[in-house]
């Protein structure tokens, strides 16, 4: 599961890590949950459907496909699957009661969409595993807790029934080792802030975290203060202009710079005080296509 | 490929100094400064344009929520202290949604007291007062609406909910009332209100099938919970519906102005252009974008380029490590603010027409009322 605040990069991440996964020959499914058609964007495929299509080929014959859950579909799905509908089900639809009954109770929305992962995750052909891991680009940092504490949503609607079996069995995976929450973060004030009360929280669940993955991170530059005089001297010996305005400009992007750099070790540190292992991305200044996900990949592989 | 014509220039003085402008609509993506730019921008409505101002947070970061005094989320405008509004005479308040509150406030206001209490002790009225998807984005427009209503304001700047999607908070409020004016809603209450079968024959069938479906899958108790929260609401409709249909019409008047807040990444600023035509399509008036954390040099020369080989020579002259890595860090961020200025192209190109002011990225975080005060001098220009 790929957690964190919106804007931090969660889905590349997500992407990124699915890709180190299926090296070796493995298989991985990558999975969004939030209707955004985020993986589409970043492979470059175009809207995705509710099945699971191969997005990636890597060079050992492994490969990851891709699947975003429709919650209506998903309903309907688990409805045919118990109760064999039929025509019901697309009168059902038709009726608008799909979406009813999908909006009207988002921890049974919930609940299907954990459910739909729980399935690819245990799914056999052979008695071999379909896929070797399966990785969500889950809700942001402030809805994880309440996303991943199906039981608890599903409870206070349904007493008795599948849908209360159901989310003790996605309760129970989500809880196991197989199941580990990564959250992504940039080295800014509110995703830092996010990512200690998300942790805090999926904590207090008994959900696994696994990783903290600082995204962004740009190569530290300057770590002591410069003098105008020390920029003069040095802009002279390099054949540059040393004016007044160039020298009085470079000393205050310098200054800022440092005081960015502080800033960003002060939450580096807060991050680190979480006592779980840390992980850093580097910026990508040309934006995420491919080639840039797999050096992504190859990072978050060797942290391994 | 940037655009040769630049964007005219988004002029906030105007907009906020302008009695006839009532409202001020902040929207844009997550992560984008959206929360800050609505406070910025409200203090200096209070303070250079000595307007009484009240400011709707969503959800503000803890410390720039205890600078505007909200330690508690108690769901009313609390005036904010120690300000300069003594030239001006103008205030600021500032206030942060509790949506569950706002919707008790609703059916409150919509129900007596009975029948408010049998609501409030509903599960499902409990779950969707919470959670629904949507509930927040409706609730801050039925927040708008009731400040609005008691007029005690010059300007009403509103920070929009940190949506997944920068326009659920426009389909929000027909979403909710679509929901609650429902097929489904009809079809759970029909037997109820006709207490015959002629309402109910042209679906029989289906409904028969749907309601044995439903009561397998979630069970009895749950189909029980369902309809008395259903029936409950019914009482509700009209009021529902014509709040959210005043609000948007308020959103379409010339009182309002829309400004969309960006940061230059691809994400952001694709989120910026779907908002601004989908602004077009509700006639809605957009006023103009901030684009917020743009990065600049504080000096053109040396360029990127001059820079990355003056510090090379001077690495390997030795003795001005300072100097080599002072250019490394000008290269660098000229070479970040190049790129920026290509994503922001996108949009002054979509939409050549919309003013738009840049606003530079500050080195470390805001959280007190001095850093909203540079905030909002840098996003006026002045």
């Amino acid at each position: 599961m790929v957690t964190g605040k919106g804007g931090t990069g969660k889905t590349s991440v997500a992407a990124a890590l699915a890709l180190a996964l299926a090296a070796e020959g493995r298989r991985t499914l990558l999975v969004e949950v939030e209707g955004r058609q985020g993986i589409g964007q970043l492979f470059g495929t175009g809207p995705l459907p509710y099945e699971e299509r191969r997005i990636a080929e890597l060079p050992g014959g492994g490969e990851v496909r891709a699947l975003a859950v429709d919650p209506e579909e998903a309903l309907l799905e688990y409805l045919d699957m118990f109760y064999k509908l039929g025509a019901a089900g697309r009168a059902l639809r038709k009726l608008g009661a799909i979406d009813f009954a999908t909006t009207i109770a988002p921890g049974l929305r919930d609940v299907l969409l954990t459910g739909k992962v729980k399935e690819a995750t245990t799914r056999t052909t052979d008695k071999r595993r379909v896929y070797d891991s399966v990785v969500l680009d889950a809700p942001p940092t402030g809805r994880i807790g309440r996303f991943l504490n199906v039981t608890a949503e599903a409870a206070r609607l349904a007493k008795v029934g599948p849908i209360k079996t159901q989310s003790e069995g996605v309760a129970a995976l989500l809880r196991s080792p197989i199941t580990s929450v990564h959250v992504v973060t940039l080295l800014e004030e509110m995703p830092v802030q996010e990512t200690i009360d998300a942790i805090g929280e999926l904590t207090k669940l008994r959900i696994p975290v696994g990783k903290v993955i600082v995204n962004s991170t740009r190569p530290a530059l300057l770590a002591a203060k410069v003098s105008q005089a020390e920029l003069r001297r040095g802009l002279a010996a390099a054949g540059l202009p040393a004016d007044r305005a160039t020298v009085a400009g470079l000393h205050t992007e310098a200054r800022d710079q440092l005081t960015r750099r502080e800033l960003e070790e002060s939450l580096r540190s807060d991050l680190v005080e979480l006592g779980l292992p840390l992980v850093e991305l580097p910026l990508l200044p040309d934006g995420v296509d491919r080639t840039a996900l797999d050096r992504l990949a190859m990072v978050l592989a060797s942290a391994d | 490929m940037p655009s040769d014509q630049p964007a005219p220039q988004l002029d906030v003085d105007q907009i906020l100094a302008d009695s006839g402008v009532r409202i001020v609509v902040c929207c844009g993506s997550g992560g984008v400064g959206k929360t800050t730019t609505a406070a910025a921008l409200a203090l200096r409505a209070a303070e250079v344009h000595g307007r009484r101002t009240v400011v709707l947070t969503i959800d503000p970061a803890r410390r720039l929520a205890q600078s505007l005094g909200l330690t508690e989320l108690d769901n009313t405008p609390r005036q904010v202290k120690g300000i300069d509004v003594e030239a001006s005479g103008g205030e600021l308040h500032a206030m942060m949604l509790d949506m569950k509150r706002t919707f008790d406030d609703v059916v409150l206001a919509h129900s007596d007291p009975a029948k408010a209490a049998e609501i409030f002790a509903n599960p499902f009225y409990q779950a969707m007062s919470s959670t629904f998807a949507g509930t927040q984005e409706y609730m801050a427009m039925e927040k708008l609406g009731q400040l609005h209503a008691r007029g005690e304001w010059d300007l009403i700047v509103v920070d929009t909910p940190p949506s997944r999607s920068a326009l659920d908070f426009l389909d929000a409020p027909a979403r909710l009332s679509r929901f609650l004016d429902g097929r489904m809603l009809r079809l759970l209450l029909a037997p109820a209100r006709s207490g015959g079968r002629s309402m109910f024959s042209l679906v029989t069938a289906s409904f028969g099938m749907f309601s044995r479906a439903v009561q397998k899958v979630l069970g009895a108790q749950l189909l029980t919970d369902l309809s008395g929260f259903v029936a409950a609401l019914d009482s509700m409709f009209g009021g529902f519906r014509q709040r959210a249909e005043q609000t948007y019409r308020i959103l379409q008047a010339r009182e309002t102005a829309f400004l969309l807040v960006a940061a230059p990444e691809p994400d952001a600023v694709r989120e910026a252009a779907y908002f601004a035509g989908r602004l077009g399509e509700e006639r809605m008036p957009l006023a103009g974008l901030v684009m917020n954390r743009v990065h600049r040099t504080a000096v053109d020369e040396p360029t990127a380029a001059e820079s990355m080989a003056a510090a090379d020579r001077l690495a390997e002259l030795g003795g001005h490590e300072t100097t080599v890595e002072t250019l490394r860090a000008h290269a660098a961020l000229a070479q970040q603010a190049a790129r920026e200025r290509r994503v922001a192209s996108a949009f002054t190109e979509a939409y050549p027409q919309v003013p738009t002011v840049a606003v530079t990225a500050q080195p470390a975080d805001v959280h007190d009322v001095d850093g909203l005060r540079t905030i909002g001098a840098a996003i006026s220009r002045s």
